[in-house]
């Protein structure tokens, strides 16, 4: 059931995907407030299907294809929490297309799970995996702010008056958007990565540091890290923050990618 | 559909006439009142705005004096009013008033206010019985196409003078310019407009600087801002988010380096110059800077030529909307005229139905049911024969221009009145109506 569900919020997510690319070249105020109702439904659904998949079994939740889901869900709620402050659906520009291919993904297919079979500390996993992707979603939805601000930056130094209607909303608002996702992100972040050690150190009695997971997911924290400082204490912004921006995005792909090679961190059986 | 207005604008009369004529808020309502009991009108609306005075009327007979109204109502001598104002008619009168209240007939083509003052004014009539029946259904309409208007074209979206350009460009940099501090180098017309109107906006502090001090002091005390030593300029400046630079030097007095200073300083935070100097303040090079906004004269001037453009084919689509939509509104409104008619003249026949039937009662005595269903039955038949060729003549007619006619016919014929108002059959005055837009 919680599949069908996702495939149904998976529909409702289409038409954000849709918005996303046409938004880039003309505003529709129409379209736009159906994109946000398509997606607050898709949300609906999302929503019900991630309970169900709850209900289940708390440790279905550590399936890989559940956490891309709930990573999903997530930023789409980064997305809503920014409009209501802001008014403004252009994050969906990034945040539509990632969160549909996430959804897409899920909704696929379904690994089994294998991970959860052999840790103790349940209660541990599932806060490790909220936090870890709160902090996910919080570090895209930033990662997406930085390149709107490339945009915006882009189109008032072309000086062409025309370009400047369109629906992004002022350079300052979409700065603030993504120090704050920035702010906000990074406690979870990092008691994300505490609870995960807890869960391994749990399992495993100790952390293996060179694990490429957990090397991975260090550097990406490191790199988190210098973003918040740099922006704290210089001001970065702009071209610089959007570089270390993407330097944090990859890191973070790198570390999800490394399920893939880890040793400790496995979702599927081997 | 006899509707009739007259008026003056900003185009056609100098602002010495538009003020005589000009109508304080608080005397609109007497003047409302007025103007709708005036022999041969009946219902009145007045729209007094600083660059408009109209008059709005619906009349008994599509010609009723309204220069007459002017004259009495402001003591103005014919003559001296008569050039300056435009009269309209009918489908003209209502194509009129669906453009003022879509802001096509502005001096400012667009903008929002006159919007607003025409559904006051309406409102206004409205409280004081002046605006019935006939008035309502012109305004409804006309503030349902002002909607349509600026829902489907761009007419209102973009502002066109430099300095509305540069609050634009502001807050396309900033969001909200509350609590924004603005600084002034070069004292000059220009550049104190333009810090208006970002003050009107919201910009909290302001801080002049000018070559000669004591002008950097009067300029500052205008605004309640802080007059700064022109050494201090590079200290100071940026503690400003906006800068408005305007000043005679010959070579560019902001340069590269000052920019990264700023930046350094201010962490970063962006700042927008607008430089209006000739030759410019700010040098190219700095421009490129991230996190510097820079828009010189020309670059103002593209921005309102653009949008200037972009009002002129707005307008052209608006006016097309306005055409359709003044076709639709005659065409029910001349359905809808025969209605009354149609009505009273149902009224007046059955009035007379009743009548009879009591005499008959009076003279023949109690009659038996079975007759006195009889007597129904006979009289409404012949009522309803008879009414039949009037009724679907009346209606076949609304759909053509003779319509006025036939129902003034129909209701000469059977002595109909809609209302009793007898000083209405006041003789029309054949009057030239002037057009001038």
């Amino acid at each position: 059931m919680s599949l069908i569900w996702l495939r149904f919020a998976l529909g409702c997510y289409l038409i954000g995907l849709v918005y996303a690319f046409v938004a880039l070249n003309r505003t529709s105020d129409l379209f736009s407030r159906i994109a946000l109702h398509a997606a607050s439904l898709g949300m609906v659904f999302h929503f019900v299907s991630l309970v169900e998949a709850f209900v289940h079994g708390p440790a279905v939740l550590a399936s890989v294809h559940n956490a891309e889901s709930l990573l999903a869900f997530l930023s789409m709620t980064f997305f809503l929490i920014i409009y209501t402050i802001y008014q403004t659906t252009s994050p969906g520009v990034v945040v539509f297309p990632i969160v549909f291919f996430l959804t897409f993904v899920a909704a696929v297919d379904q690994q089994p799970v294998l991970l959860a079979s052999f840790v103790q500390h349940k209660g541990w996993l599932i806060a490790h995996i909220i936090l870890i992707f709160t902090g996910y979603a919080a570090l895209l939805l930033s990662f997406g702010a930085s390149l709107l601000y490339l945009l915006q930056e882009r189109r008032l130094k072309s000086k062409n008056p025309t370009s400047l209607i369109g629906f992004l909303p002022a350079l300052e608002v979409i700065d603030q958007i993504g120090y704050r996702s920035l702010l906000l992100g990074f406690p979870f972040m990092t008691l994300g990565l505490i609870t995960g050690s807890v869960v391994a150190m749990s399992a495993y009695g100790h952390v293996d540091f060179l694990d490429p997971k957990i090397l991975l997911s260090v550097l990406m924290w490191v790199v988190y890290m210098i973003m918040v400082f740099t922006r704290w204490n210089s001001g970065w912004r702009g071209r610089r923050a959007a570089f270390l921006a993407t330097c944090a995005f990859v890191a973070a792909l790198a570390a999800w990618a490394a399920n893939y090679f880890s040793a400790i961190h496995r979702f599927a059986a081997s | 559909m006899r509707y009739q207005l007259i008026g003056v604008n900003h185009n056609s009369a100098p602002l010495e006439v538009r003020e005589r004529l000009a109508i304080p808020e608080k005397r609109l309502p007497d003047t409302c009142r007025e103007l709708a009991s005036y022999p041969g009108i009946e219902e009145g609306l007045v729209i007094s705005t600083c660059n408009r005075v109209e008059l709005i009327t619906h009349t008994v007979n599509g010609h009723a004096d309204l220069r007459g109204f002017l004259q009495q109502h402001f003591q103005v001598k014919a003559e001296e009013l008569d050039p300056h104002l435009y009269e309209f008619r009918e489908k003209d009168a209502v194509r009129h008033v669906f453009r003022v209240a879509s802001s096509l007939d502005s001096m400012v083509v667009g903008e929002a206010q006159i919007l607003g003052q025409v559904k006051e004014a309406y409102a206004t009539a409205r409280a004081v019985g002046a605006v019935r029946g006939q008035l309502d259904q012109l305004f409804t309409r006309a503030f349902a196409v002002a909607k349509r208007v600026r829902t489907e074209t761009e007419v209102g979206s973009s502002s066109v003078s430099i300095a509305s350009v540069a609050v634009e460009l502001a807050k396309k940099i900033f969001g909200s310019l509350q609590g924004k501090s603005v600084f002034i180098v070069g004292a000059g017309k220009m550049s104190e407009l333009a810090a208006r109107h970002l003050m009107a906006h919201g910009c909290a502090s302001i801080f002049v600087a000018n070559r000669t001090y004591e002008r950097a002091i009067g300029l500052a005390q205008k605004f309640d801002g802080q007059a700064i030593k022109f050494e201090d300029l590079y200290n100071t400046c940026d503690r400003a988010d906006i800068v408005i630079t305007s000043t005679g030097a010959p070579h560019a007095i902001f340069r590269r380096e000052h920019g990264e200073q700023f930046l350094a300083r201010r962490k970063n935070r962006p700042m927008f110059f607008i430089d209006i100097a000739v030759p410019r303040d700010v040098s190219p090079e700095m421009a490129k800077l991230d996190g510097i906004f820079t828009y010189d004269i020309d670059d103002l001037q593209q921005a309102v030529s653009s949008h200037v453009a972009d009002r002129r084919k707005e307008a052209e689509r608006a006016e097309a909307i306005i055409a359709g939509e003044v076709e639709k509104f005659e065409a029910r409104a001349q359905t809808l005229d025969v209605v009354p008619t149609i009505v009273s003249l149902q009224d007046h026949l059955e009035t007379i139905r009743q009548a009879e039937i009591d005499r008959i009662r009076g003279r023949m005595g109690q009659l038996t049911p079975e007759q006195e269903i009889a007597v129904e039955a006979l009289t409404r038949g012949i009522i309803n024969k008879v009414m039949h060729t009037p009724i679907t003549t009346l209606k076949t007619a609304a759909k053509e221009a003779e319509a006025t006619t036939v129902v003034d016919v129909v209701r000469r014929l059977f002595n109909l009145q809609v209302k009793e108002k007898e000083k209405t059959e006041a003789a029309p005055k054949k009057d030239e109506v002037g057009t001038r837009e």
